[in-house]
C-alpha cells in the first residue's frame, strides 16, 4: 500500500493576453481565470493510479491562498481522497519555501500516521517556473528524487520511474518514500465526470497554516516582453489558399516553375 | 571565477552548453574580467575528448574540471552536483550556470539547495553584477521576472537560444584539472539504472534543412503528421515539431525545434498548428521567411509570420501538396 502526496498549484490559465497587477509583482489574471498545469494534471493522475494500484490513498496538497481550494476540488474530482490547503500568502514564498511548507505537511501526517512512500509534482510551476521544488523539498525531506518524468509505478518498496534522457528513454529505481517530479506526456489526465465532482464537493478539505518564515523568491518585478508588430500576409483562408501557397514556394525557388 | 557546467554529446558540447559559455564569458567580462572555468562530468576510465577541449578553448575557457569518480557512470544528478559544488567552493566560484536543458536545470537545483542559495532559472539576460540580478522568462515565457540573486554564489540557468554561442576573441588552451568528489551512497540512489533504446540524432538534417515544414498539437495525433511528412518530402526538406508533439510521443525528440530542442535557420519554415510560444520561437527564429498554418488567425505564429493560411492543417497541407504536384504534371 503506497499513500501518495501530489503537490498542485493555481496558476494563471496559459492562454489569453496576461496582464500585470499594478505593482509589477504578480499576473493578473482577470482575463486568463485559473488552473493547474499540465504536468501537475498528469502528477495527479500518476498519483491515482499509484494508489490505486497498491490499495493506498492519494492526497493533494497546494501551499496558497483559500481560492486555490478551486484546485484541491479539481483533484479530488478525478481521483484524490484527500485534500490539504496550507494556507499562506505565497507572494512572500519562493521555491525553498513552498519546498519547507511541503515539508511540514509530509512530517505532521507522518506523526498522525499516513507515510506518503511517495510525493509527486510537477516539474515546474507553470507560473514561476523555478525548477526547484521537487529537489528542494527532498533535500528536506532527506529522500532521493528525480525530475522530468514521465510515467512511474510502485514494485514493491521500489518506485520505478521513466523519463526522457538526452539519448533515449531512462529508467530510475527509488527505494520510498521518494519524491518524484512529472512531465507532462506519460499519462493522459482524466476529465472530471459529474459524479467526481459532486464527490468531491463534500470532502473536507484540511487547512494548515505553515510555521514558515519565508526567506522569499528574489523577484524585483515583473515585465511583459515588448509587443511585435505584425506584418503578417494573410494568403487566403483554407485549401483554396493552395494556389497563392505554391505561388510563393516558386517565387522562393522552393518549387520550379 | 563563473564556473559553467557543460554538457557533451557525440560531437563535443552541446549547442546550448556553448551558448552557457558564451553567456558567462560575458557575466565574466562584467565582473571585471573574471576568469571562466568549465565543469565536465566524465566517464570512469575516459579521457576529455580532444573536441570538447578545443571548443572550449574556443568559447575562451581559462580551466577544465574535468569531474571523474569510479562511481560515475551512470548520470545520477545529486553525483554531478556534488561534483559541481566541490569545484564551486574548492576554486571560488561567483556564479555558477548551466544551460536551461532538463538535466542542467535539474542538477542547478541540486546545487543550489546543497550551497543554500537562490537559483534562476531560464535567464536570459544580466541586469546588474554587484548585486547580481538577472532577467528571465516566467509563465511560459509570456513575462519576464526581474530577479535578484542575493547569495554568495549566483546560481542560473541560461534559457536555450538566448544568445549566440560565439567564440571568444582570443582563444585559450585550458588546463584540464581532474577533480574527484567525495561521494555518498545517497547520492548515487537516484541513478538511472537503465537506458532504452538509443535514438539515433538526426537533428543534423534538421538544422541544414532549407525548407522545414513544422507541426504542433493542431497536427492532433501521431497519425495527423502524414500530410506535413509528405509536404516536407515534397518540398526536399525537414520535419520540425513543436515541445507538446515529443512530449506526447508523437514524433522523436531530434526533431524538437525550440529553447529545449534545435534552433533552426532554414530559408522557409511552414509552422502548421504551432501556436508560436516563446520557446518555440526562440529556435526558428532566423528562418528567412515563415509561412504560419493555424485556425487561429491571432495565434501569436501567425502574427510574426510573414505569410499565414487561415484553416485547418489537414486539409491545408495536402492541398499544397495536391498544387505542387499538379503543377509538376
Ligand atoms: C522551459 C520550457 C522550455 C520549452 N521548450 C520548448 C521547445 O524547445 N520547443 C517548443 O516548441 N516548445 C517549448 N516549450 C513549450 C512552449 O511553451 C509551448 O507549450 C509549446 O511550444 C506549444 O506547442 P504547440 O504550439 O504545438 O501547442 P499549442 O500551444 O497548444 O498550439 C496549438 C496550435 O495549433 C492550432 N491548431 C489547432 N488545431 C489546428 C488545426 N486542425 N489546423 C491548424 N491549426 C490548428 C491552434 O490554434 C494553436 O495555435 C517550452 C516550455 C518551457 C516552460
Ligand atoms: N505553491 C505550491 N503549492 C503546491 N505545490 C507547489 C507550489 N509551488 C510549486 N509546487 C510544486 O512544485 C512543482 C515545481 O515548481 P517550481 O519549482 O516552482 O517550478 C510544481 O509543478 C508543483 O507541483
Amino acid at each position: 500500500m503506497t499513500d501518495v502526496l501530489v503537490c498542485i498549484k493555481r496558476v494563471p490559465g496559459a492562454s489569453g493576453e496576461v496582464l500585470l497587477s499594478d505593482d509589477d509583482q504578480h499576473v493578473d489574471a482577470r482575463h486568463v481565470g485559473w488552473t493547474l498545469s499540465a504536468h501537475e494534471e498528469c502528477a495527479v493522475e500518476l498519483a491515482t493510479q499509484v494508489a490505486g494500484a497498491t490499495g493506498g490513498t492519494a492526497t493533494a496538497v497546494t501551499v496558497g491562498s483559500s481560492d486555490a481550494v478551486e484546485q484541491l476540488r479539481d483533484a479530488l474530482a478525478v481521483g484524490c481522497g484527500r485534500a490539504v490547503l496550507v494556507e499562506a500568502d505565497t507572494e512572500r514564498f519562493g521555491p525553498a519555501d513552498v519546498a519547507a511548507a511541503i515539508a511540514e505537511v509530509v512530517r505532521t501526517h507522518d506523526a498522525a500516521g499516513t507515510t506518503y512512500g511517495l510525493v509527486l509534482l510537477g516539474n515546474d510551476a507553470a507560473d514561476t517556473g523555478d525548477f526547484q521544488v521537487p529537489v528542494r523539498l527532498a533535500y528536506a525531506l532527506e529522500r532521493p528524487v528525480v525530475t522530468g518524468i514521465s510515467t512511474c509505478e510502485v514494485d514493491g518498496e521500489t518506485v520505478v520511474a521513466q523519463g526522457d534522457g538526452p539519448d533515449g528513454p531512462e529508467v530510475f529505481e527509488l527505494p520510498m518514500p521518494a519524491v518524484v517530479a512529472v512531465m507532462e506526456g506519460g499519462v493522459a489526465p482524466r476529465y472530471p465526470s459529474v459524479i467526481g465532482r459532486m464527490k468531491a464537493k463534500k470532502v473536507a478539505i484540511e487547512t494548515l497554516t505553515p510555521s514558515v518564515e519565508p526567506v522569499g523568491s528574489g523577484r524585483v518585478r515583473l515585465t511583459l516582453p515588448p509587443e511585435q508588430p505584425s506584418a503578417v500576409q494573410v494568403l487566403g483562408h483554407g485549401p483554396e489558399a493552395a494556389a497563392a501557397v505554391v505561388d510563393l514556394l516558386e517565387d522562393l525557388g522552393m518549387v520550379s516553375r | 571565477m563563473i564556473a559553467v557546467l557543460v554538457e557533451t554529446d557525440d560531437d563535443g558540447v552541446t549547442v546550448v552548453s556553448q551558448e552557457a559559455l558564451t553567456f558567462g564569458r560575458e557575466l565574466a567580462v562584467r565582473g571585471g574580467g573574471l576568469p571562466v572555468h568549465a565543469v565536465v562530468v566524465g566517464r570512469p576510465g575516459a579521457d576529455l575528448a580532444p573536441a570538447v577541449l578545443s571548443q572550449l578553448g574556443e568559447q575562451g575557457v581559462d580551466r577544465v574540471h574535468h569531474v571523474v569518480h569510479d562511481r560515475l557512470s551512470a548520470y545520477s544528478a545529486a553525483a554531478w552536483a556534488a561534483g559541481l559544488v566541490d569545484v564551486v567552493q574548492s576554486a571560488g566560484a561567483r556564479a555558477v550556470l548551466a544551460a536551461g536543458t532538463p538535466r542542467g536545470n535539474e542538477v542547478l537545483a541540486h546545487a543550489a539547495t546543497r550551497l543554500d542559495v537562490a537559483m534562476a532559472a531560464n535567464v536570459v539576460g544580466v541586469d546588474g553584477v554587484d548585486p547580481l540580478s538577472v532577467t528571465r522568462q516566467v509563465v511560459g515565457g509570456a513575462v519576464l521576472e526581474q530577479m535578484r540573486l542575493d547569495g554568495a554564489v549566483g546560481v542560473l540557468s541560461v534559457a536555450g537560444h538566448a544568445c549566440e554561442p560565439v567564440a571568444a576573441e582570443q582563444a585559450t588552451a585550458p588546463e584540464v584539472a581532474a577533480s574527484t568528489p567525495a561521494l555518498t551512497d545517497a547520492d548515487l540512489v537516484a541513478r538511472v539504472v537503465r537506458t532504452g533504446q538509443k535514438v539515433p540524432d538526426a537533428s543534423g538534417a534538421l538544422t541544414s534543412a532549407r525548407v522545414v515544414v513544422g507541426a504542433g498539437r493542431g497536427a492532433g495525433s501521431a497519425d495527423g503528421f502524414k500530410g506535413v511528412v509528405q509536404l516536407s518530402e515534397l518540398l526536399g526538406g525537414a520535419v520540425g515539431v513543436s515541445r507538446v508533439v515529443t512530449s506526447l510521443g508523437w514524433r522523436p525528440h531530434h526533431e524538437q525545434v525550440g529553447q529545449t530542442g534545435s534552433r533552426i535557420s532554414p530559408d522557409l519554415y511552414i509552422a502548421c498548428g504551432i501556436s508560436g510560444a516563446i520557446q518555440h520561437w526562440a529556435g526558428c527564429s532566423s528562418a528567412k521567411t515563415i509561412l504560419a498554418i493555424n485556425t487561429d488567425a491571432d495565434a501569436p505564429m501567425v502574427t510574426r509570420a510573414h505569410y499565414a493560411v487561415i484553416g485547418d492543417l489537414h486539409e491545408v497541407v495536402p492541398a499544397i501538396s495536391e498544387e505542387i504536384q499538379r503543377r509538376r504534371g
